[in-house]
């Protein structure tokens, strides 16, 4: 059945409820919900948050916003936490202790997965648990109050690479984890965004939730007082992403690329930064140099995002 | 009927586990107790026994998993030393804040650094508030029948708590001694089965566990953890009532060893303890009163049965192997002289800090504590409480 906005949000009650403390215009509670909503309804789930912006905003004691089981631990274990809970799942339903069926959904941000968590989820990918690890991309530390994390783009302004008058924000490029995860030889890597009604995140979300073993997206999800934009530009900001190629949307099954869309007009990267505070330093005279940096870095990644499309899914 | 054995404490060890046959084992190698999960995966490869070995990437992650995986409704379990256990001191408070009764093998061995790989008891120590309830063994023996013990007092209503059963690295993981092992079919009946009463795993009842825990609550959350570490000193010995009557070995806080008439006395774990035996034998053999006490139970502390043990004594000598570095004596002497003093027993106490990354404890260095007691209790005045052995002199 193609997918419909309207239906999934008619036939499946959300998973992810109202009354969170998220900010709004934040990119990760619509992602948090949307994916949820792939689940089978019949089906339970366990869900592991990093500590981080989602997890101490839906899950502050006596109440939670997951209807799903939840767990939390620490920031850099939502992988390993959820593991064991897996592994739980296993023994116990091989013994006959349970009989329903569970699936395990992951969500941290990117400091709990890029940095301090990378080694728990690289860990658990390996070992093949059967799970979903969704990070949410901000693209900085915005719980702690924006300071820069390796998904951090350069050039960016955040508190801990400040735009100085000696060093123009964030001297590094941005690490590129949904890679670092196809080479992990996942059945199912996903790089995902909230864009033209979801359709493309949640019909990922259900590839990877119901895709057996070990799975990962990367969900892009803007911070509007990390990024600088107004609240209601959330979903333009997500557009940008995806028409100036700075966020593809793809897939790699099984090892084979597949871009799931490419912009008839990829619009210059300047669209996707101006709207932004901390690109604002980039437009100032003199600094052009700056955007034309950024834009061969978004040129060379698309191209070789492109080149891979090509390599994995020739005819054998 | 007991089954006669002769294992080392590490087999000792995996084998109670084995018996125990958790849901869950997640655990990272690291000398000395690599050798419990290689016996355990073992078991598993075999089909010997029911459980998931997860074989992570790091100690963080063993015991993340096994928070992950009690939390979800198993029974799970994990074996460290030394840094392993630093590398889970996150996670190792969040474990008992949740009220999770996973059970930890920790086998000691001093942390880094500079790195040693051998025994003494700094990593115990580094998580003595941690709200773990703490069992320390002398023997592979006790080390086997603590480990048997342990799901019944964790698991307990009344306590819900993690417990670590801890050995001597090498001296007692790695020797090899005569032991007498249950009947798995009597382990299974006494170990039990475990239902907890909400996990995540149950679809009928989703639960949400490790919340963000504000000023307005997280004080009523540890005065809980507080009062189920109290509740846990009447279990344990419930449990060792239980115990005795199937294997007719007897357990409470503490051991005491010829000490209801003792003059001097020493207070050690592990190890040590049977060193000290043979020497209280040999003094008692010259008519010198001395005695042991042993601890057996480190997490929750005895305060009153400590004191009451220790108060006819003219002098008694605390062993820590352990530096707290604090200008101020181990972690056992603090402990064991503040149980005395809000007790209102006063008797001359001196520390000996001994054994530090694996520095042998011998017979003669016991029995220069026990002459120094013997000085003590004469003058009655501790000169210096805060002594060594076996510290050499040019390293000073």
């Amino acid at each position: 059945m193609p997918y419909n906005v309207k239906e999934v949000v008619a036939n499946k009650p959300s998973r992810f409820t109202s009354g969170h403390r998220m900010c709004a215009g934040c990119g990760a509670p619509p992602a948090a919900r949307m994916i949820m909503r792939a689940l089978k309804p019949e089906d339970h789930a366990v869900v592991a948050g990093a500590t981080g912006c989602m997890e101490v905003s839906t899950f502050i004691y006596p109440y939670t916003a997951w209807t799903d089981s939840f767990i939390h631990t620490a920031f850099e274990c939502a992988a390993a936490t959820l593991s064991g809970a897996e592994a739980a799942y296993q023994s116990m339903k091989k013994q006959g202790k349970i009989d329903n069926t569970t699936k395990f959904i992951a969500f941290g941000g990117d400091g709990g997965t890029y940095d301090i968590g990378i080694q728990s989820l690289s860990g658990a990918m390996e070992r093949g648990h059967d799970m979903v690890y969704v990070c949410y991309d901000n693209g900085a530390y915005m719980n702690t109050g924006i300071q820069r994390s390796s998904a951090t783009p350069k050039f960016a302004d955040t508190t801990t690479s400040p735009a100085g008058t000696k060093i123009p924000g964030k001297m590094q490029s941005r690490k590129d984890l949904t890679k670092i995860m196809v080479g992990h030889h996942l059945p199912y890597v996903a790089q995902t965004v909230g864009y033209m009604n979801f359709k493309d995140m949640y019909e990922k979300a259900e590839k990877a939730i119901y895709t057996e073993g070990p799975t990962f997206l990367n969900v892009m999800a803007p911070c509007p007082r990390g990024w600088g934009y107004p609240t209601d530009m959330l979903m333009q900001i997500n557009k940008l992403a995806v028409e100036t190629c700075y966020w593809p949307l793809y897939e790699v099954i099984d090892g084979k690329y597949k871009i799931n869309y490419k912009p008839a007009k990829k619009l210059p990267i300047e669209e996707f930064l101006r709207p932004q505070k901390r690109f604002k330093h980039m437009f100032k005279p003199g600094n052009e140099w700056m955007i034309e940096e950024f834009q061969k870095e978004v040129d060379k990644r698309w191209q070789e995002l492109l080149d891979l499309e090509e390599i994995t899914n020739r005819a054998e | 009927m007991s089954i006669r054995e002769r294992l080392s404490g590490n087999e000792a060890a995996a084998t109670a586990m084995k018996q125990i046959n958790p849901d869950v084992v997640a655990a990272f190698p690291i000398t000395p107790s690599t050798e419990i999960p290689q016996y355990f995966s073992t078991f598993v490869a075999n089909g010997t026994v029911d459980t998931e070995f997860v074989a992570v990437e790091s100690e963080h992650s063993a015991m993340s998993a096994c928070i992950g995986a009690e939390s979800a409704g198993a029974r799970a379990m994990t074996a460290t030393s030394a840094n392993g256990l630093s590398l889970m001191w996150e996670m190792i408070y969040i474990a008992s804040s949740l009220r999770l009764p996973i059970v930890l093998s920790l086998v000691n061995r001093a942390v880094s650094g500079p790195l040693n790989i051998h025994n003494d008891h700094s990593d115990a120590m580094g998580v003595r508030d941690a709200g773990w309830i703490m069992l320390f063994s002398e023997n592979n023996q006790e080390a086997y029948d603590n480990t048997l013990m342990a799901h019944r007092i964790a698991e307990h209503e009344s306590v819900r708590l993690p417990l670590m059963v801890c050995q001597d690295g090498f001296i007692t993981s790695h020797s090899i001694e005569n032991i007498e092992l249950e009947e798995d079919e009597k382990v299974k009946e006494f170990v039990g089965e475990y239902h907890p009463e909400h996990y995540l795993l149950n679809q009928k009842e989703p639960i949400a566990v490790g919340p963000l825990d504000v000023q307005s609550y997280l004080f009523e959350h540890k005065a809980q953890q507080a009062e189920a570490m109290k509740n846990a000193k009447k279990v344990i010995l419930e449990v060792a009532k239980d115990f005795e009557k199937m294997t007719g070995r007897k357990y409470g806080f503490f051991e005491e060893y010829k000490l209801e008439d003792a003059e001097v006395a020493v207070v050690c774990m592990n190890s040590t303890a049977g060193t000290t035996k043979h020497v209280v034998d040999e003094l008692r053999s010259k008519g010198i009163k001395a005695g042991l006490l042993k601890l057996r139970v480190f997490r929750p502390f005895p305060v009153e049965e400590i004191a009451e043990a220790l108060s006819h004594l003219k002098a008694i000598a605390i062993l820590d192997k352990a530096d707290s570095l604090n200008a101020a004596g181990g972690a056992l002497f603090e402990d064991v002289t503040s149980a005395m003093y809000v007790c209102n027993k006063h008797v001359p106490a001196v520390n000996y800090v001994y054994g530090i990354g694996g520095r042998d404890t011998k017979a003669d260095d016991i029995e220069k504590v026990y002459e120094d007691l013997l000085e003590i209790s004469k003058s009655g005045k501790v000169e210096n409480p805060f002594r060594y052995f076996g510290l050499r002199k040019e390293a000073k």
